[in-house]
């Protein structure tokens, strides 16, 4: 369908390029044609009035899980909820069940995802045979059928041989690694972060060692690799530090963060919140105001929603036994909007960390308004109020740590390629 | 207003205790706070021996769902064997003889007396159960919603008054 | 963005509606539940060791993590409050049965539960179950995980206050696994809350929780200097079952030292007292001739802990209902 669509009157900002100001976008063709003012001669099949509204890239979540392979369907239901929240490009990671190790898998993924005609879909592929951190998966392959990086998703491997190994691998066909910088053996049993909260609590910790070690791996390793590594989920100031570092070095790393902890810190586990229940941990204070500070000077790239869906009976259970993660797909606009308020921000600053930086990671034309690139939009209204519950959230996950609180900022239209797949009720 | 001189009241009491324990000793028994008072005050006129014995009733009271234990609650002692005793339970003021159950019921948990008086320095009427005694100090009538309070002055002299009952 | 908490354990009058911890507990409250205690002592001097307090109810002692002698001890104690007492020992492992930890909470309720009395072996069960009982139902937490003891620390106090009077001129100190330890915690907390300035921690840097010294005690890592001039010497239990590698080479090292000989003894006062939760590894953190000897008031403990869980069940069983926020 060649639609030809105007979004005018609203606040258009484009973080790839700057732009903020009063106009319109318009799209033809699945694509940007035009933003500003209405080019001579468009005549628009549909005008989408964005008075008082801010018109901007659609977010692109460098992580969210879709639950499929797993779950018959569940993909659909998860993208709905990309869709209501404002995102056109989800990242999904491969512990999927089975883990996205076989092409086979990665193939059929991406069919249901075109079908269910959602944000589109960038798979990552298992770094390791069914990641078990042992033996290499068919990487070449993998990124052939649709991979766009390779991933081991809970912790380093164990055998950092193997993990050498990959790296090179990897770096044969230049695919990017993306790593979670965390060393199992230091986490051992812990639940929650080392620290004065977790000890008052009984829980057991999970020094900061566990990532600063970790990062000193990965770090040591890619100097001896020369491999595109992005570190998925930093969370302790030493650790943006380490990151600092490297970036001075020249290595060829990013990092991202989730929106949770931009947001939240140790002491929001309050009386055993299984909602708060994350992996990696929920760190101090100090730890979140490096955080904030990495991303205000470019240390860290990224924010992404971490979305983990949970039933609720995973998370009914004492804070040990609980499934870690939270539901965050519906809430990363909102979540990005508060902190920029929170700290002051920018609008186009706070949103390049959920568009053109996320795109930019990934090496896609996208996350950006510039003519002729995809038209990947969202209209929404930063001021519209909501309540985070059962009802509201579209996800299979209703594990939000904000579940029952208010938030503001909320989706209208979200557009992929020039296509309104999302269009809030209206009243 | 009704003029209550404790003292004078006290005396009439302690006359009516005298006369009916014909100089036999019975064990005294206190019911807290005021009726300890009463208690110590006629251990000294009767010239007993055996000390008092203390009774605090929360764990008896009937009303434990509604109130809980709002007035604190403050050890028990019995420092004679109930077993056999003829035994005189004292308190400030008896109303609807609920608290007097209540200090029955746990005096039995002590031992079994041969039989029990009992003694108060006010009745002020407003029976709930079948409760009643003639050793009492004076009889009055107040409104339900005032309470009388017995107290007690550094020099040992016991006072009465009236108060307007807290809303509950 | 503010999270909401608010405390499960008091209603909105500030009564005691659950037991889950001692940290948030006012020292008004502590001293009332103390003072209760006391009138449950003089009832087990009697003949008749029970009042009626609780008849008609029903406590039911959830443990998913075994102990014969904390159950025995609130078994005893409801019972001498006529209360209708309900052992249930479930295996620790809920998944194992097949029933989930709320679905067994809800079908006990069905059965007309009042109280749960509640031990688990992780931290913060007590509270989940709080979350989820009917507001006129009642939890007193038994011990959960690492997190509290605080029955426990309630009887500690009660046995402190019993020999020693008052709190605010002692030193006290927590000798061993503080790290493993519910029972060192809840201690620690109502030492602090009772007002005790001199508070010690004394044990190796492994078995140390991190954040002792916000709380303001002092740190020690030698027996001696810990317990110098003490007043009251808290022993731990060394966690067997808790411990999980790595943290201590053995039980002889631990006990060479930081074992509380007669010998270490005197370096605390001369009046002071040892206690210790029970139950005790004799040879490992303290010496049969200490526990056994004048300084030792570790049998009196026990009969302490009767007369509080009493005073603990019957306050919760009067509170109105919780509140609902």
């Amino acid at each position: 369908m060649s639609a030809t669509l105007a979004i005018e009157n609203g606040r258009v900002i484009d973080p790839a390029t700057g732009y903020d100001a009063t106009g319109g976008v318009y799209i033809a063709d699945g694509r940007i044609a035009a933003i500003g003012s209405r080019p001579d001669g468009f005549a628009a099949q549909r005008v989408i009035d964005a008075r008082g509204l801010i018109v901007a890239p659609g977010l692109i979540d460098l992580c969210a899980r879709m639950r499929e392979p797993g779950a018959e369907g569940a993909l659909r239901v998860e993208m709905r909820a990309a869709l209501a929240g404002g995102v056109t490009g989800v990242v999904c990671p491969p512990d999927t069940d089975p883990p996205l190790d076989e092409p086979g898998l990665v193939r059929m993924l991406r069919q249901r995802s075109r079908e269910a005609a959602g944000a589109r879909l960038y798979p990552l592929g298992a770094l390791t045979a069914a990641l078990a951190g042992e033996t290499l998966a068919e990487m070449h392959t993998l990124a052939q059928v649709g991979c766009v990086a390779f991933c081991q998703t809970t912790a380093l491997p164990a055998n950092h041989g193997t993990l050498l190994q990959a790296l090179r691998y990897a770096r044969t066909y230049d695919l990017p690694v993306w790593l979670r910088p965390v060393d199992a053996s230091l986490v051992g049993e812990g639940v929650a972060a080392e620290g004065a909260l977790a000890s008052t609590l009984g829980l057991p910790g999970i020094s900061v060692a566990a990532e600063t070690v970790a990062l000193h791996t990965i770090f040591e390793l890619q100097r001896a690799t020369g491999t595109r590594v992005h570190l998925c989920r930093l969370s302790s100031a030493a650790g943006v530090q380490l990151v600092r570092a490297a970036k001075r070095e020249g290595l060829a790393v990013s990092a991202d963060v989730s929106i949770h902890h931009v947001h939240l810190v140790d002491r929001n586990i309050g009386y055993y919140d299984t909602n708060c229940r994350l992996d990696p941990p929920l760190r101090t204070d100090m730890d979140r105001a490096a955080i904030r500070a990495g991303l205000a000077d470019g240390t860290i790239d990224a924010i992404c929603s971490d979305h983990a869906p949970v039933p609720l009976e995973d998370k009914l259970l004492p804070f040990g036994e609980a499934r870690s993660g939270a539901s965050g797909l519906e809430t990363l606009l909102a979540l990005t909007l508060g902190w920029a308020n929170a700290q002051s921000l920018p609008l186009l600053a706070a949103l390049a960390a959920v568009s053109s930086a996320p795109a930019q990671i990934l090496g896609e034309d996208t996350g950006t308004l510039q003519p002729g690139r995809k038209a990947d939009v969202v209209v929404f209204d930063p001021q519209q109020g909501w309540r985070v519950d059962e009802q509201t959230l579209l996800s299979a996950g209703k594990n939000s740590p904000f579940a029952g609180l208010r938030l503001a900022g909320r989706a209208r239209f979200t557009l992929v390629g020039g296509e309104v797949r999302f269009e809030a009720p209206a009243g | 207003m009704i003029d209550l001189d404790a003292e004078a009241i006290y005396f009439e009491l302690a006359r009516r205790v005298r006369e009916r324990f014909h100089g036999r000793s019975p064990r005294l028994v206190g019911v807290h706070t005021g009726g300890v008072w009463l208690a110590e005050r006629l251990r000294a006129d009767l010239h007993i021996e055996v000390p008092v014995g203390i009774l605090d009733v929360s764990f008896y009271r009937d009303d434990f769902s509604q109130s809980g234990f709002s007035r604190g609650v403050r050890p028990s002692r019995i420092p004679f064997d109930v077993d056999g005793a003829e035994i005189l339970l004292i308190d400030d003021v008896l109303n609807t003889g609920r608290t007097v159950r209540a200090a029955m019921n746990e005096l039995f948990d002590y031992g079994r007396p041969e039989r029990i008086e009992l003694a108060v320095l006010i009745d002020r009427g407003g029976r709930e159960l079948p409760i009643s005694t003639t050793l009492v100090g004076r009889t009055i009538e107040v409104p339900a919603d005032v309470s009388v309070v017995l107290s007690r002055d550094d020099d040992q002299r016991l006072h009465l008054r009236l108060e307007e009952a807290k809303g509950r | 963005m503010q999270l909401r908490s608010a405390s499960p354990q008091l209603n909105g009058q500030g009564e005691l509606h659950h037991l889950l911890s001692i940290e948030e507990l006012p020292r008004a409250l502590i001293e009332r539940i103390l003072t209760t205690a006391e009138g449950f002592i003089a009832v087990g001097t009697r003949e008749v060791k029970s009042v009626p307090l609780l008849r008609g109810r029903s406590v039911f002692n959830l443990f998913f993590e075994n102990s014969t002698r904390t159950r025995t001890t609130f078994e005893i104690a409801a019972k001498r409050l006529s209360a209708d007492v309900y052992n249930l020992n479930i295996a620790s492992s809920s998944t194992a049965k097949g029933e989930s930890l709320l679905d067994t909470i809800d079908n006990l309720t069905a059965m007309q539960a009042d109280t749960f009395v509640v031990r688990h072996s992780q931290g913060g069960a007590p509270y989940l179950i709080a979350r989820h009982v009917a507001p006129h139902v009642h939890v007193v937490n038994a011990g959960d995980g690492r997190h509290a003891h605080p029955t426990q620390a309630l009887l500690d106090l009660y046995t402190i206050r019993h020999y020693k009077g008052s709190f605010e001129q002692l030193a006290v100190a927590v000798v061993g696994d503080i790290l493993n330890s519910r029972v060192a915690r809840s201690d620690i907390h109502a030492l602090l809350a009772m007002g005790v300035r001199d508070l010690r921690a004394v044990g190796p840097l492994t078995l140390l929780p991190v954040g002792l010294e916000e709380l303001g005690l002092q740190v020690y890592t030698r027996l001696e200097d810990g317990i110098r001039n003490a007043d009251v010497i808290i022993m731990l239990r060394l966690q067997n079952e808790r411990m999980r590698g790595a943290l201590l080479p053995s039980a002889q090292e631990y006990f060479s030292n930081y074992g509380l000989t007669p010998q270490a003894l005197k370096h605390a006062k001369s009046d002071c007292i040892v206690m210790h939760p029970g139950p005790m590894n004799r040879g490992v953190e303290i010496d049969s001739m200490v526990a056994d000897g004048p300084h030792s008031v570790i049998l009196p403990q026990v009969s302490f802990g009767i007369a509080v869980r009493m005073a603990v069940l019957s306050m919760v069983a009067s509170s109105q209902h919780a509140d609902l926020r």
